[in-house]
């Protein structure tokens, strides 16, 4: 693999790569933040004044070695930087998720004895106010955009801006002191500690080294042929390690630039505009992306859409054939030639994915007609297969060897294992170290080989190599007559479906399935007001006789595919609801990665799972909902409950019918 | 929060001398008579609101002070001394904007466009210089743009700049009027309603808005609102207008308690 960048002076740290690049990539463009409707631009050199002048400022706090930073807002320059400058001082930053509420930052800080905290806003500064006096190690809160926080006390709140111009003036010593705190600087010194949102209990502090992330970085940035004329729009959670290794690990490993949108709500002009060579979204972006394709070309004159269409079933055929460099018939070719002049480059202009090389889904199954059409459009999407205990990378698939079940073959320098249970091990120099003052869990995670359990099962293709994922290990359990019970597989082919959300199935020691299913208000809504039905609330929608008959149609389709696979077949849904309201995770319902937490809707919703065993037709019920603010309030519904058909279990495991 | 004093970068807002004086202001159309004898200030820095039920005459009063009104009696003082009566254009190059009731936007322009209006009475430049985009014009029309843009960031209007006005729902359209009024840097800033027709949510951002305008801008804002719970919680002092007559002037715990006030809002038995 033609590596961009020579070893040269052996970097052993981020700080590290940040002075190599600032030489050897002076007048790069390292970061790139839209701003008062202008893409400001700052260089490899310019980043580097950036994070010292940053990271003297911070020194004048009285931060010593090891102690932690915590960093919290959306993704900005000014805050990638103070990761790096708390990283240049020898402290640890703790990015922390942005939505997360008072009461989960509290923890957090409270468990790492943060000593400072960087905030983005006002938002972010008043949860860490609210929650201040628990947290008696906290010496200062940083705040990046003052906007509305000119009567705020200011008796240990600062600016970042004053932070960075007092680190400007600073003297000799407090220079040399960083020179030297940098100069320290090893391969095992911690590079980050990032929390887990986890699905069940409290979040846990991963604490990951330079050598961890280096190492990562390096050679996935291989993998791809990653280089300094790169492009990634920085737009995940901060606090989520995938960014991490993309916004920093990565970048300052090859030197390309991290862009950031100027406001969530921009992200998609953003995209547009900057049209990243490399690309990381979960599933859920490109579904709601296709969605909204889909819903505009039916708004479309009758001429685009019938050209839309023949392009289309054009690109499916031997897009992903061209694509892959396999032989595809000139005819084929010309014609998706055409395509793309026609169909394919303005939609890719539109979505920004002009420019894509490397894009990349994880986090969740993706639906495969959804991963084709993109493939077909030529978009180079693969999958991956990660965690933050792995610095990411665990499974990814090699260009040319992509397909949407499979999660890829080992990434460079991981190796794997599955166990007899049918989880899924893996070792590799991109294993994190422990988790932050919690041995036990660390040593249930991770053996004294260092193999480290992934909770997921899993099996590895015999004729491919490559890794598929079933289920969470946990998860998968045996119904009440021992058949295999596998939620999420089901869960996911539901999911498939665009008016289906989320779905949650029970069914571990019972004798037969049965699901919750949140509708996808965008897609159902829009199908709702084409085909006349008028509703006033999400809960009326939800409810909406023929919005669970067309649900029914799913379920029972996604039974005639479970049906098939024998060793899977009596996870079929029996009955089904549409609930009430979003499963949310303000709510706890959902992780802050959006994964359903499976325990606690079975706790907090018991009452409708017993409906749904009782064979009652509907149920009232009434659920405690957390508004954005932080405020509770309570929602009252009656719900429908569902027969859904199944087929016949062809297996032998099959039993005497109830 | 009306107490600013003690931290040092508290900057932006400072409650100081009058900046606009009423003075026994009658208006009348025809025989009827809309406002009677009104007297009040606006003090320079500060949140003033104008109350009282529908058919009090508090939009007669707001556009006496915008100018477009000519009182039939009384006087009306800005920056100590009588202001003759001026044309609505000539008024607002004195400093004063304001947004309407019912929205008074550009249907068929963008959010920024709309905005940029807003700076028209600040522009220079001829108008053939401007249609050449040559020389003086440019560089005035960019600085112009940037005055703009930190208003668009102000306001969180980013995602919608370059969206047609007719296409934004009702509380986002309230929000680009304000943009637009505060985009002529005025120091006296009158708005007609800000939360008419609002939800809620809707209501608490505009609120959000209205204080940081305030507080980040130094801006005196004089507002009319017909909804008192919002009007408490935002203004330092409050008027209170009932059938063209004052019949409450002070801070909004002064007023919450006067009994004219009460019997205005509650009704009292005949």
């Amino acid at each position: 693999m033609a590596t961009q960048i020579p070893g040269g002076e052996n970097p052993r740290s981020i700080p590290d790569l940040l002075v190599r690049n600032a030489a050897r990539f002076a007048a790069r463009p390292a970061y790139r933040e839209k701003e008062f409707g202008i893409w400001q631009s700052w260089t490899w050199a310019d980043a580097a004044r950036e994070v010292e002048a940053l990271a003297l400022g911070l020194l004048g706090l009285g931060i010593a070695r090891g102690d932690f930073v915590a960093i919290v807002g959306r993704n900005r320059p000014a805050l990638y930087w103070s990761m790096m400058a708390v990283q240049s001082m020898g402290a640890v930053p703790v990015p922390l998720y942005q939505d997360a509420v008072g009461e989960e930052m509290a923890y957090v800080l409270d468990h790492c004895g943060a000593k400072v905290v960087i905030a983005g806003d006002q938002e972010q500064v008043d949860k860490i106010l609210e929650i201040r006096d628990r947290l008696p190690g906290l010496r200062e809160v940083v705040y990046l955009d003052a906007r509305g926080m000119r009567k705020y006390d200011h008796a240990h709140l600062t600016p970042l801006a004053d932070l960075q111009e007092a680190g400007r003036a600073a003297g000799e010593d407090a220079r040399r002191e960083l020179a030297a705190r940098r100069g320290a600087l090893g391969h095992d010194d911690t590079c980050v500690m990032l929390y887990t949102s986890g699905t069940t209990g409290k979040p846990k502090g991963v604490v990951l080294s330079n050598r961890n992330i280096l190492e990562t970085a390096r050679a996935s940035s291989e993998f791809d042929g990653l280089r300094e004329t790169d492009e990634v729009l920085a737009y995940l959670p901060m606090a989520w390690v995938g960014d991490f290794i993309f916004s920093i690990g990565q970048a300052c490993w090859t030197g390309f630039c991290v862009n950031c949108p100027e406001s969530p709500d921009t992200m998609m002009t953003d995209l547009r505009e900057i049209a990243p060579t490399y690309y990381f979204a979960p599933p859920r972006v490109f579904e709601t992306a296709l969605t909204q394709i889909t819903i505009r070309m039916e708004d479309a004159g009758a001429l685009k859409r019938r050209l839309f269409r023949h392009f289309m079933d054009h690109a499916r055929r031997v897009g992903p054939a061209i694509l892959d460099g396999r032989p595809v018939g000139l005819a084929d070719r010309l014609r998706y030639r055409l395509g793309e002049a026609l169909i394919y480059g303005p939609l890719k202009n539109a979505l920004g994915f002009s420019r894509i090389r490397v894009g990349y889904t994880a986090g969740e199954a993706i639906g495969p007609e959804i991963f084709e059409f993109y493939r077909a459009l030529g978009i180079n999407l693969k999958q991956l297969y990660g965690q933050t205990e792995a610095s990411v990378f665990i499974t990814q698939q090699p260009d040319g060897e992509v397909r949407s079940d499979t999660v890829g073959v080992p990434s460079p320098g991981v190796e794997l294992r599955i166990a007899e249970s049918g989880e899924v091990f893996y070792r590799s120099p991109g294993v994190f170290v422990e988790y932050y003052k919690n041995a036990e869990a660390t040593r249930d995670t991770k053996d004294a080989e260092g193999w480290v359990a992934t909770g997921d099962a899993g099996f590895v293709e015999e004729e491919s190599g490559h890794l598929r994922i079933i289920d969470r290990a946990k998860d998968v359990g045996r119904m009440a007559d021992g058949a295999l019970f596998a939620p999420k597989y089901v869960e996911n082919k539901l999911k498939f479906y665009p008016s289906i959300l989320e779905a949650v199935v029970f069914g571990a020691g019972r004798a037969r399935c049965c699901a919750f299913i949140n509708i996808d208000l965008t897609a159902v809504g829009n199908w709702a007001e084409r085909s006349g039905i008028a509703y006033s609330s999400y809960q009326e929608l939800a409810g909406h006789p023929r919005v669970l008959e067309m649900i029914r149609g799913h379920v029972e389709e996604v039974n005639a595919g479970v049906a098939e696979d024998e060793m899977l077949s009596g996870c079929q849904v029996h009955r089904f609801l549409v609930l009430h309201k979003e499963l949310d995770a303000d709510d706890g319902e959902l992780t802050r990665t959006r994964k359903v937490r499976r325990k606690i809707i079975a706790e907090k919703y018991a009452d409708l799972v017993e409906a749904l065993y009782s064979g009652a037709v509907e149920v009232s019920t009434e659920t405690e909902v957390t508004y954005e603010d932080g405020r509770k309030g309570r929602i009252r519904a009656t719900l429908a409950l569902c027969d859904a058909a199944v087929r016949p279990v062809a297996a032998p495991v099959r039993e005497a019918a109830e | 929060m009306k107490d600013s004093s003690g931290h040092p970068a508290a900057g932006g807002r400072r409650v100081g001398g009058v900046l606009m004086e009423m003075r026994n202001i009658t208006l009348r159309f025809g025989g009827v008579v809309a406002i009677n004898d009104i007297s009040f200030d606006i003090r320079e820095g500060e949140i003033r609101a104008i109350i009282g039920p529908n058919g009090a005459g508090k939009s007669s009063m707001l556009n006496i002070v915008s100018g477009f009104y000519v009182p039939s009696e009384g006087q009306v003082l800005y920056r100590g001394r009588e202001r003759p009566p001026m044309k609505p254009y000539e008024v607002a190059r004195t400093g004063v904007a304001r947004t309407f009731q019912n929205i008074a936007l550009f249907e068929g322009m963008t959010v920024l466009d709309n905005v940029m209006t807003g700076r028209l009475t600040h522009m220079t430049a001829g108008i053939a210089a401007q249609a050449l985009w040559w020389g003086r014009a440019r560089a005035e029309e960019m600085a112009h743009r940037e005055a703009v843009e930190k208003i668009i960031d102000f306001m969180e209007i980013q995602s919608i700049r370059k969206t047609p006005v007719g296409r934004l729902p009702y509380g986002l359209k309230k929000r680009v009027e304000l943009a637009r009024a505060l985009a002529a840097e005025p120091s006296l800033l009158l708005l007609d309603e800000p939360m008419a027709g609002m939800n809620v949510e809707e209501k608490e951002d505009m609120s959000r808005f209205i204080l940081d305008v305030n507080d980040e801008f130094g801006t005196t804002i004089c507002l009319i609102e017909h909804d008192m719970g919002v009007v408490m919680d935002l203004s330092d002092r409050v008027v209170v207008m009932d059938y063209g007559r004052k019949i409450g002037d002070g801070t909004p715990d002064e007023v919450r308690r006067n009994q004219d006030v009460i019997d205005a809002y509650l009704g009292v038995p005949h």
